[in-house]
């Protein structure tokens, strides 16, 4: 829990630092990504924010299944590609499922989910030491609404990024 | 002397077979009552000065035990013709029969620096006559809401011929802040939402609390370690200590065998979720299903021979039940939908359970073999239910729909009939009844 809050804070303060940034370059040369480089933000490919952004951190899963679909494989060989390059950084994969469920069903179901992402990774060349998996079934949705177009965001697993030193 | 010879008069009208009810005051509970009887409990007379107010008090906690039950209408004071003014003065029975009260429970109550002493006595207005012998109770008066349960226990008891419920306790999770974002800790109230104290803070999430057939300990899920995992907490002392701390592996649902000595959960590894027990002394855990389908939310026969829990074996998730130490399992649940939560009754004789269909969520009740299943409620999201100790009674918890959805906590019986909702002050969710009280 710690951790993770720690984490979100350098997230934020990341961002701030990306915003007052970008504001100051801007105009000077807005078709040329590569000048826009910021150590540490979105546009840094060896970030945090990067993994999140433009890797994607998070796969979608069909109503009370675990198979990756294409799209989640698409994001997940990404995310090998990226953890392979970047190799001090661990992670935890969370598993979450939707409200439409009763709660040990969806523990067990976000536990699935979040193995089939663990899996598939090392099917791709991540070492699995470096890789925990964590289920919090429907306690955290990111979405608050009873309709599918949330539920379809809250049944995801995602890559959390816990530190720049594996062990 | 008009007094006299009217009651003398309605005393025997009230012989007569087609005034009054048939036989001595009962009622079935299993036939679903569909007219509540009708009592009246007067202010407890007061037999030392400071007992007006408590005197007072625990009449109206009598008076909603008995009410909440959906078996009994009380009668309002307004309506009383005789006032009851002397605890062991004869009862004016025609005063009471003229107001339809067909029982009446009187007491007195008398405060002895922190002791309460009560006495009461029940009558059988119809038949003129005492239902039991008077008692006396005697408690703290910090704890007078419990004694007054404890009236409302033998009243219930002496009337229906079953054993009652007031006098118990539920661990429940309460619950606050937006869905995306509950807080949430153990709590632990009356039976009717009284007397909450938390047992834990909000730092971790927790789940799912279990009580013990003594009420004294507690079994939940936290992830207070990062990780889910079962905990195993005094309620008295509040102190804790983790069950289960597989590096890799997450455990959750568990629940305790009738013995207390054993626990019975759920463990996931590699994304594998299967049922486990372990003895609580000797952390001696045996794995009792190995499947590659979910297998969780396990619960024991109160003989503590079978259990029954969910699996998705057969594509979506059902009723099983097998040994208690594991191996084959037949299939209890065939209708439509999906099942969960199962519970087994204290009595035996039903399985509770959740069950999600057509996109509504049902607390129901079937047989230990899955026959006659009977749904008792339907909403956007009815979940876990937990029974009575006289397994009549199921509470469980509701959650509306939208952003703004909240939790909290209902009972209904077993008819189905007598939905209401249990007041905490906060959300509510996850309910456990504990046991009738000594």
């Amino acid at each position: 829990m710690h951790l993770k809050i720690s984490f979100l804070m350098v997230c934020a303060v990341i961002s701030l630092t990306a915003c007052t940034s970008s504001n100051r370059f801007d105009g000077s040369s807005t078709n040329q990504a590569a000048e826009n480089f910021i150590p540490g933000s979105a546009s840094d490919p060896e970030s945090v924010p990067y993994f999140q952004q433009k890797v994607g951190d998070r796969v979608l899963f069909e109503v009370n299944q675990s198979t990756l679909t294409p799209e989640g494989r698409i994001i997940l060989d990404g995310q090998a590609i990226w953890l392979m390059t970047n190799t001090d950084y661990t992670v935890i994969i969370e598993g979450h499922a939707d409200e439409q469920g009763t709660r040990e069903y969806n523990l067990a179901l976000g536990a699935r989910r979040a193995d089939e992402a663990r899996s598939y990774l090392v099917s791709r060349g991540v070492s699995a030491g470096r890789m925990q998996v964590l289920s919090y079934g429907k306690e955290r949705p990111i979405e608050v609404c009873s309709e599918e177009s949330c539920y379809a965001r809250n049944r995801r697993s995602v890559t959390v990024i816990t530190s720049g030193l594996t062990g | 002397m008009m007094i006299r010879v009217l009651s003398t008069l309605f005393a025997l009208l009230g012989a007569i077979p087609s005034f009054a009810q048939n036989g001595p005051l009962r009622i079935e509970i299993t036939e679903g009552v569909i007219e509540p009887l009708p009592f009246a409990v007067p202010d407890l007379m007061a037999e030392t000065s400071d007992g007006f107010k408590i005197g007072q008090d625990l009449a109206r906690v009598i008076a909603a035990d008995l009410t909440g039950t959906g078996l009994f209408r009380e009668l309002p004071s307004s309506a009383f013709i005789s006032q009851v003014s002397n605890f062991d003065a004869p009862i004016q029975y025609a005063d009471w029969k003229a107001i339809n009260a067909q029982a009446l429970v009187t007491g007195a109550v008398s405060v002895q620096g922190s002791k309460l002493i009560l006495k009461f006595r029940l009558y059988d207005v119809f038949s003129g006559d005492e239902l039991g012998d008077g008692l006396q109770i005697v408690g703290s008066t910090d704890g007078w809401r419990r004694i007054a349960h404890k009236v409302s226990d033998a009243v219930y008891s002496r009337i229906t011929g079953e054993s009652a419920y007031f006098d118990s306790r539920v661990v429940y999770v309460s619950e606050t802040g937006p869905k995306s974002e509950r807080r949430k800790r153990l709590a632990i109230m009356d039976y009717d939402g009284a007397n909450v104290k938390y047992l834990t803070g909000s730092e971790a999430i927790v789940l799912a609390p279990r009580l013990d057939s003594n009420g004294e300990r507690v079994l939940y899920t936290s992830y207070e370690s990062g990780f889910p995992s079962i905990y195993l907490l005094d309620v008295e002392s509040v102190e804790r200590r983790s069950l289960e701390s597989q590096k890799g592996s997450m455990s959750f649902a568990p629940r305790f065998a009738p013995d207390g000595q054993t626990v019975v959960y759920s463990l996931s590894q590699g994304g594998n979720t299967d049922i486990y027990s372990m003895n609580i002394a000797s952390g001696q855990a045996k794995r009792l299903t190995s499947a590659p389908s979910i297998e969780t939310a396990p619960s024991y026969s109160p003989n503590g021979n079978q259990i029954v829990f969910e699996s998705d074996r057969s594509g979506s998730q059902q009723l099983y039940v097998m040994s208690a130490g594991g191996g084959e399992a037949r299939r209890i649940s065939f209708g439509d939908g999906r099942y969960g939560t199962p519970v087994w009754s204290p009595r035996g004789d039903l399985i509770a359970f959740t069950k999600q269909s057509k996109g509504r969520f049902h607390i129901g009740v079937m047989r230990n073999d899955g026959s006659e299943e009977r749904l008792l409620t339907a909403s956007f999201l009815d979940e876990g239910p937990t029974w009575s100790p006289n397994g009549r009674v199921i509470m469980f918890a509701r959650e509306t729909q939208g952003a703004s959805g909240r939790t909290s906590l209902y009972s209904v019986d077993i008819t189905g009939r007598n939905l209401r909702p249990v007041r905490t002050p906060e959300g509510g969710s996850d309910p456990s009844w504990g046991p009738l009280q000594q």
